[in-house]
């Protein structure tokens, strides 16, 4: 049974320089990562710099094309979808960026860029006004700084305001990449707070992206992992807190700083350092390299997630699972 | 015993109306990791500006205050005093060391220039002496290393390579600002592990300025937090954690999120930092504080410590002692 | 092996780009209004001198057939016979080239020793006299057009006082006044960009960790800024070398100096087809390799564009 947003063996391919068809090089940013979301839940994405977790973010919402893979929401393959009728659903997926700076257009003071995805929904200038007025109180901005432009506005606030036009589309599904990454530690609580708050409201589904591993463990109920494009682990937030399965999943929890001690329950055998190995060819685990576990076998086959029970999965060759079915 | 460094009542402001730093009272001693917590804005980069000696003076000014490095007043220096020391004595390593590093200069000359210019070494002395230095930081690679240029290096590579200038000419006082703030959390790690062994290695006094109270938590021997120009609470890295006194650092630590408050609302600090230009009269904390009364509004609390048994645990606020709220 | 990779590229794109366009030209001097044929057979000709004397030249030939006749002449350097002069179009450039070249050249050196220090005094000195010197010097130097400074200065140094030469050439002596008229107009748009890309390279970051390194202000400037701030300068100056070197006409004429561009004057006024293209030809190479030896050198010493 498909969840609410469905991701299929989705991929990403950037292309590299040469003039010919068979460009050299190039980048898969995505590779066959395959994930649901359910409604009203909260779904963390998690992993290091150029893991892959923006361009997937992207894609998803069809801003990239992907290049294979299969992309459901509610029960609709996007994929096959005309152009007119993608703009239609993509009203119903929003986007948060990380910089409300770039998100915003300095030279239109803010009524104007909450305004034009109304416009473009066709609505009435008074109803437009009259939800502009809503959605900033909802927000927590005062409508009275309507006709201010972005700079006048502090980094929260900004980011509020971006919050605001995305919920003006009314959307059922909102891709949260890294919303508070930029903002002071008091301002990030307020945020959080807030969507949550219009969550609950709006009976919203949130893909949460983010590099703060703690934010991430407090907001979702489920978490995935990436590395290289790839997604190696992915269970419950509790269960993947209690029992993380995958070395990298163990190295990048265990290497942040908390102030309650690990975000990990279990005080984990801290994982040595992977000697560095030799280079490897595309074949095999990516994770190969870093990890303290391999051995000459996990160059030999790409490892699958894998469930181990608890909707845990893990894509690991050292443990043991079941190939899901579909 | 006299303090590596002891600023008193340090009071900057830019083009008069920005009220910067207004009365900072730190001190820090050798072989200490000083955490400086506080958010943009609060001052923390004027401060380490100060201390360094690279305070734009239009527009910036020092009002008062002393700032005592080794027995010396760093304020009545002349600036070709100020400039023996830096790189020599004070040293410091910044953010973004993409930025912060020349991309026109190989590494090694880089790292190389210090040596010349402060300790009189030889050219190729100075090239035997880089060697050990960006080993000792983990830069494996030797004289390859010392010849790439900073873009060819990876990010933790850079900060290590600043790192390696910064100490080249072992500093009493290490001055790091938000070093690991840009970097993915596996190689914050390792720089902060190679923080803390230089520490032990060289005997300096390192002041570690970041909005993150996670890695203070790792890393500090002791921390001040800033708010508004102001410390508000300074204390060990134990004291602060486990009996914070200051309304801000006690509100600060409930509304920062972890997975144990799962299913809860975070506490919130009502409002913003204030700016610069327009800090609240009394203490500049009040409007945002649920404990704030009459007084705070009319009168900026004295720094008083309450340690007991020799501690030093000062705070700055009227309200210490009174009931706190519900959390 | 990858600066030979990047050097072979661009070279390949450099003939490509003569070979484009000395076809554009061969079509259009053709096209356009113009009869060599009359030219050489002044106003009295009758028609059928006219037809001879085109039959001579081969002007009657198809189109077709003229360009490839002249595509396989030029693959053997031979660039043919001016129409007008009878001489091999070769050595008429390479007879006026050294001229051009050594006006060029000394235009350029002017050029920057005037920019680059004033440009960085400027900027390290921002809003003192130097800077407001270099200021005016830079608008009024972009205002002036160099023929007018040319005449003045001809004016000046060679009619009132007597210092100068007032036409020919034959010696250094010949050549300060051409030089000085390009070098200055040039130098003015220099100066203006030294001045923005050292100031721009004064507000990074890494100059702070320069100063925090104790290093003295001498060093942070000329050590650590200028030599980012050079690197557009020096890509400017190679490109504007790149023009002087194709025939600073006016100026030639300013000075009657036999160069290169007077030549190619003469030769459109005149018709003179092969003259002509072969003229093209030679500074689309010329314009070509002087793009090419700067992009090299630029990525030599730029080392983070180097080989990509």
């Amino acid at each position: 049974m498909d969840r609410f947003v469905e991701l299929k063996a989705l991929s990403k391919q950037f292309h590299g320089p040469g003039l010919l068809p068979q460009r050299r090089g190039g980048t898969l940013a995505v590779d066959r990562v395959s994930f649901g979301i359910e409604k009203d839940s909260v779904f963390g994405l998690v992993g290091e710099s150029g893991c892959g977790k923006t361009t997937l973010a992207r894609t998803l919402l069809y801003l990239e094309a992907p290049s294979s893979g299969e992309i459901w929401f509610d029960g609709t393959l996007l994929g096959e979808l005309g152009t007119r009728e993608l703009r239609r659903f993509r009203r119903r997926m929003q986007i948060v960026f990380q910089d409300p700076n770039s998100a915003l257009n300095p030279k239109m003071n803010i009524l104007h860029s909450l305004e034009e995805g109304l416009i473009n929904l066709g609505t009435a200038k008074d109803e437009r006004r009259r939800r502009i007025v809503e959605l900033l109180e909802l927000v927590g901005i005062s409508p009275a700084h309507v006709r201010r432009y972005p700079h006048e506005f502090s980094g929260g606030q900004k980011q509020r305001i971006v919050v605001a036009r995305a919920l003006s589309m009314n959307p059922e599904f909102l891709v949260l990449d890294e919303p508070v990454s930029n903002l002071d530690v008091s301002i990030q609580a307020q945020i959080i707070n807030l969507l949550l708050d219009l969550k609950t409201e709006f009976s919203l589904t949130y893909l949460f992206i983010s590099h703060d591993l703690h934010l991430v463990a407090y907001l979702s109920d489920r978490i995935a992992v990436m590395y290289q494009g790839r997604v190696v682990e992915l269970a419950p937030t509790d269960e993947l807190i209690h029992r993380p399965l995958h070395p990298y999943t163990i190295k990048l929890f265990s290497s942040v700083p908390g102030i309650r001690g690990s975000i990990l329950k279990q005080q984990q055998a801290a994982v040595p350092a992977g000697q560095q190995k030799a280079a490897t060819t595309a074949t095999g685990c990516p994770y190969y390299e870093q990890c303290s576990r391999g051995d000459a076998a996990c160059l030999q086959e790409e490892p699958q997630l894998r469930d181990v029970g608890n909707e845990h999965f893990v894509a690991c060759l050292k443990i043991e699972g079941n190939i899901p079915q579909n | 015993m006299e303090h590596l460094l002891k600023i008193e009542g340090l009071d900057v402001r830019f083009n008069e109306a920005a009220h910067a730093l207004r009365g900072i009272d730190m001190f820090m001693d050798t072989g200490e990791i000083h955490g400086l917590v506080g958010e943009s804005g609060s001052g923390k980069t004027v401060t380490s500006t100060c201390i360094i000696g690279l305070l734009p003076v239009p527009p910036g000014k020092v009002n008062s205050g002393s700032m005592i490095f080794k027995g010396r007043e760093l304020l009545k220096l002349s600036e070709a005093q100020r400039r023996r020391l830096r790189g020599r004595e004070i040293a410091m390593i910044f953010q973004e060391p993409a930025r912060y590093l020349n991309p026109a200069l190989r590494v090694g000359e880089q790292i190389t220039e210090m040596l010349v210019l402060h300790q009189g070494l030889e050219k190729q002395q100075a090239t035997d002496r880089a060697l050990e230095i960006i080993d000792l930081v983990g830069l494996k690679g030797g004289r390859k290393i010392l010849r790439r240029y900073p873009h060819e290096l990876s990010g933790g590579m850079k900060q290590r390579a600043m790192i390696a200038m910064a100490i080249s000419c072992n500093p009493s006082l290490l001055i790091a600002d938000e070093p690991t703030t840009a970097l993915d959390v596996t190689l914050q790690q390792q720089i902060l592990k190679l923080i803390q062994s230089l520490k032990q290695r060289f005997s300096m006094g390192i002041l570690f300025i970041s909005h993150d109270l996670a890695v203070v938590h790792e890393i500090a021997d002791r921390i001040s937090v800033i708010y508004a120009g102001r410390i508000v609470e300074s204390t060990t890295k134990a004291r602060l954690f486990e009996e914070p006194l200051h309304p801000y650092t006690r509100l600060l630590l409930l509304s920062i999120p972890d997975a144990g408050k799962r299913g809860t609302r975070l506490k919130t600090i009502p409002g913003t930092v204030p700016d610069a230009e327009h800090i609240p009269s009394g203490c500049a904390f009040h409007p945002r504080c649920p404990l704030a009364q009459e007084i705070c509004r009319h009168q900026d609390p004295k720094t008083v410590n309450y340690g007991k048994n020799g501690e030093v645990h000062t705070a700055a606020c009227h309200m210490i002692g009174k009931k706190w709220i519900d959390s | 092996m990858q600066v030979l990779t990047f050097a072979l590229r661009r070279f390949g794109r450099l003939l490509l780009t003569v070979l484009l366009i000395s076809t554009i030209i061969f079509f259009v001097i053709r096209v356009i209004p113009g009869d060599p044929a009359l030219v050489i057979a002044g106003i009295d000709a009758t028609k059928e001198d006219i037809q001879a004397i085109r039959a001579q030249l081969g002007t009657n030939r198809p189109l077709i057939v003229q360009y490839l006749g002249w595509l396989s002449d030029i693959v053997r350097f031979d660039f043919g016979t001016s129409m007008i002069s009878s001489q091999p179009v070769g050595q008429l450039i390479l007879e006026r080239f050294p001229i051009t070249l050594s006006l060029a050249v000394m235009g350029i050196v002017i050029s920057i020793l005037i920019a680059v220090p004033l440009g960085v005094l400027s900027a390290v000195k921002r809003w003192s006299f130097w800077d407001y010197l270099g200021m005016v010097f830079s608008q009024i130097g972009m205002a002036i057009p160099s023929f007018w400074l040319g005449i003045m200065l001809l004016l000046i140094l060679a009619v009132k006082i007597k210092i100068f030469p007032l036409f020919g050439s034959g010696s250094i002596r010949h050549l300060i006044l051409p030089a000085l008229s390009l070098g200055i107009a040039r130098a003015a748009v220099l100066l203006r960009l030294t001045r923005a890309s050292m100031v721009e390279e004064l507000s990074k970051e890494y100059v702070i960790t320069a100063r925090s390194k104790g290093l003295t202000e001498r060093m942070v400037k000329y050590k650590h800024a200028l030599k980012n701030a050079l690197l557009p300068v020096i890509t400017v100056a190679g490109i504007q070398l790149g023009y002087m070197l194709g025939g600073a006409i006016i100026i030639e004429q300013v000075f009657s100096l036999p160069g290169l561009g007077r030549l190619f004057l003469f030769g459109v006024y005149q018709r003179d087809f092969p003259l002509i293209q072969g003229g093209v030809v030679f500074v689309a190479v010329i314009f070509s390799l002087i793009n090419f030896i700067v992009d090299l050198f630029y990525s030599i010493i730029n080392p983070k564009i180097r080989i990509r």
